[in-house]
């Protein structure tokens, strides 16, 4: 409980960094931070298939992405990112303020409204599979149960690249 | 505290303690070794043969004057040596290198080989943050090149190692080391299945052990600190500790890279590709005692750790061999290596596994030669004559007058 309580501060604070910062390259930081110490957060819930995802394809790749067009294009004009109109600054409230009222109903509401107790977060846990999260559980969900689906969005994936690569050409 | 937090402790130790004790004996061996290969005679003035030349480099880089420009990013600057240094130290979490559970690997999770993958992809911030917080172009053109090369290779050695794990059928270290103590192929019960051996194995143990070199920044993939272009790339303005820290963190995570490569490829901690339990009985069948204990003894958890460092040892060799070997490649030659060469060959490889796994040894042969020569034909009927036609036309700039045009030149 100290270590998720300590890791929560931790990870809300870089959250906080990546929107605060001027600078993109600590944003960029900031982000990194965050992705790690979300996959540490699921490594303590024993989530390690999901926590190691999490470190390969979004800091280890994504984000290393991120970093190389912040660099290559030498972003660093916060000024420029200032939003000058009022209605979309209203607007934004309105989603993120509606956002929030969403995530703290379901913090708060346990304790308003009784749960049936396999629907809390307890009970989820111990009606968990004792295979839950871990690499085969997760192989035998998408390549046996939903290979369809799976193969279906890997498709839709490819066909993404391809075209991209042809915009990229066209155009140039 | 319970025994195992302390038994967690002390494999972790273990493996810290390699990293830190391993790092100097390597910088020696490679600057001996190198020099030999190009006919120096190197550094053997500072104790027997120049041994301690490594802490004499480091005191002198302890009590070097530190230099640290002025228009820097100072948190960055300070931070990235830091962050190249601590993959070196994590990396090895799931590393085996000898058959006691209580000793070896820090964690046996279900992850093992993922985890190799995710934490070395995590150095190259060190090395990208550190270039653009230099504030100097060549740095930042490192970093740059650092991270090109990182997402290149890295799949490329993904695909490698599906192989490894399609043979497997797990992604936990133990299970790979004991997998490869199998008789090989399944069939000789002498000796073992060390991936090497298999044909699928050695197609993705030299894709790995390329993608390695690479992601290590070694020759000749060190285009993020190519000296002749990039005066040292991204640590040319680190000076003194920050320096020797990403000095120690490169040659850290080789060692490290050698350790994971003998444990996938090389079969972990056994001496030799022969099953000693097996041999042992036999020896001991034919009523010779202390040939039987000999070699349980060689083959045991005893010598366990020495065979280990010395595979290791013996890849840190490759390493400086190819380093002695090969010059820098292009930046394009690099890009063109990594995506059309590495991560085609090692998609087929890992489909020619699957056929090995299906269908037995005799499938694999007919597939292995259709691939091959569907690529002959590919290459000589196809690519080579565009080559051709290409290098065929010659683009011709006059400076002076500002123009350019091409023009077909006869062959």
């Amino acid at each position: 409980m100290i270590l998720f309580i300590v890791l929560a501060v931790v990870s809300i604070a870089a959250a906080v960094g990546v929107i605060a910062a001027q600078n993109p390259i600590r944003s960029a930081m900031a982000l990194v931070l965050n992705f790690l110490v979300l996959a540490v957060i699921y490594f303590s819930l024993n989530l390690h298939l999901l926590g190691i995802s999490q470190v390969l394809i979004y800091t280890g790749l994504i984000m290393m992405l991120f970093l190389f067009c912040i660099l290559l294009l030498n972003l660093s004009a916060p000024q420029m990112l200032t939003e000058p109109s009022y209605l979309k600054r209203w607007a934004a409230v309105l989603v993120t303020g509606s956002l929030l009222v969403v995530l703290f109903s379901q913090i708060v509401g346990p304790w308003l409204v009784p749960v049936p107790p396999n629907n809390t977060f307890a009970g989820v846990i111990s009606n968990a599979p004792d295979d839950f999260g871990t690499a085969k559980a997760v192989g035998n969900a998408l390549f046996n149960h939903w290979v369809y689906g799976f193969e279906i969005a890997s498709l839709l994936l490819l066909v993404g690249i391809v075209g991209s690569i042809l915009v990229a050409k066209r155009r140039g | 505290m319970t025994p195992e937090f302390w038994w967690g402790t002390l494999r972790a130790l273990i493996i810290i303690a390699f990293v830190l004790v391993g790092v100097p004996p390597v910088i020696w061996w490679e600057r001996r070794l190198l020099s030999w290969m190009q006919d120096r005679v190197g550094p053997n003035r500072v104790g027997p043969w120049g041994l301690l030349q490594p802490i004499a480099d480091g005191v002198k880089l302890f009590f070097k004057e530190e230099v640290m420009p002025a228009a820097v990013d100072k948190f960055v600057y300070w931070l990235a040596p830091a962050i190249a240094l601590f993959p070196a130290f994590v990396i090895g979490a799931t590393l085996v290198w000898g058959p006691n559970p209580m000793l070896t690997p820090v964690a046996d999770v279900d992850i093992g080989i993922l985890w190799v993958l995710a934490i070395s992809s995590l150095g190259v911030y060190g090395i990208v943050l550190g270039g653009w917080a230099s504030n100097n172009k060549y740095s930042l053109l490192g970093g740059l090149r650092s991270t090109a090369q990182l997402v290149s290779y890295e799949l490329a050695m993904g695909v490698a190692l599906y192989s490894v794990l399609l043979v497997t059928g797990s992604l936990k270290m133990t299970e790979v080391v004991a997998r490869q103590q199998a008789p090989l192929y399944d069939v000789l019960p002498w000796a073992q299945n060390w991936f090497i051996l298999t044909p699928y194995g050695f197609g993705a143990g030299v894709i790995f052990l390329i993608c390695m070199i690479a992601e290590t920044n070694r020759a000749p993939f060190d285009l993020p600190e190519a000296e002749s272009e990039l005066i040292a790339g991204f640590h040319t303005e680190y000076s003194s500790m920050k320096f020797a820290v990403f000095f120690m963190g490169e040659y850290a995570v080789m060692a490290m890279f050698g350790a994971i490569f003998t444990d996938l490829f090389l079969g972990g901690w056994s001496p030799l590709p022969l099953n000693w339990d097996y041999l042992s009985a036999q020896a001991s069948a034919a009523h010779l005692g202390w040939l039987s204990s000999a070699l349980s003894f060689i083959g045991g958890a005893w010598m366990a750790p020495v065979w280990f460092i010395g595979k290791v040892f013996f890849l840190l060799t490759v390493y400086i061999w190819i380093r002695a070997t090969l010059p820098r490649l292009r930046y394009d030659q690099l890009m063109n290596v990594g995506w059309k060469f590495l991560l085609p060959f090692a998609a087929l490889n890992f489909v020619l596994t699957a056929v090995w796994m299906l269908f037995g040894w005799l499938a694999f042969g007919i597939a292995a030669a259709v691939v091959a020569a569907g690529y002959l034909m590919v290459v000589g009927f196809v690519l080579r004559p565009r080559a051709f036609k290409d290098a065929a036309k010659v683009h011709l700039v006059d400076v002076q007058a500002n123009t350019a045009q091409t023009i077909e030149v006869q062959r």
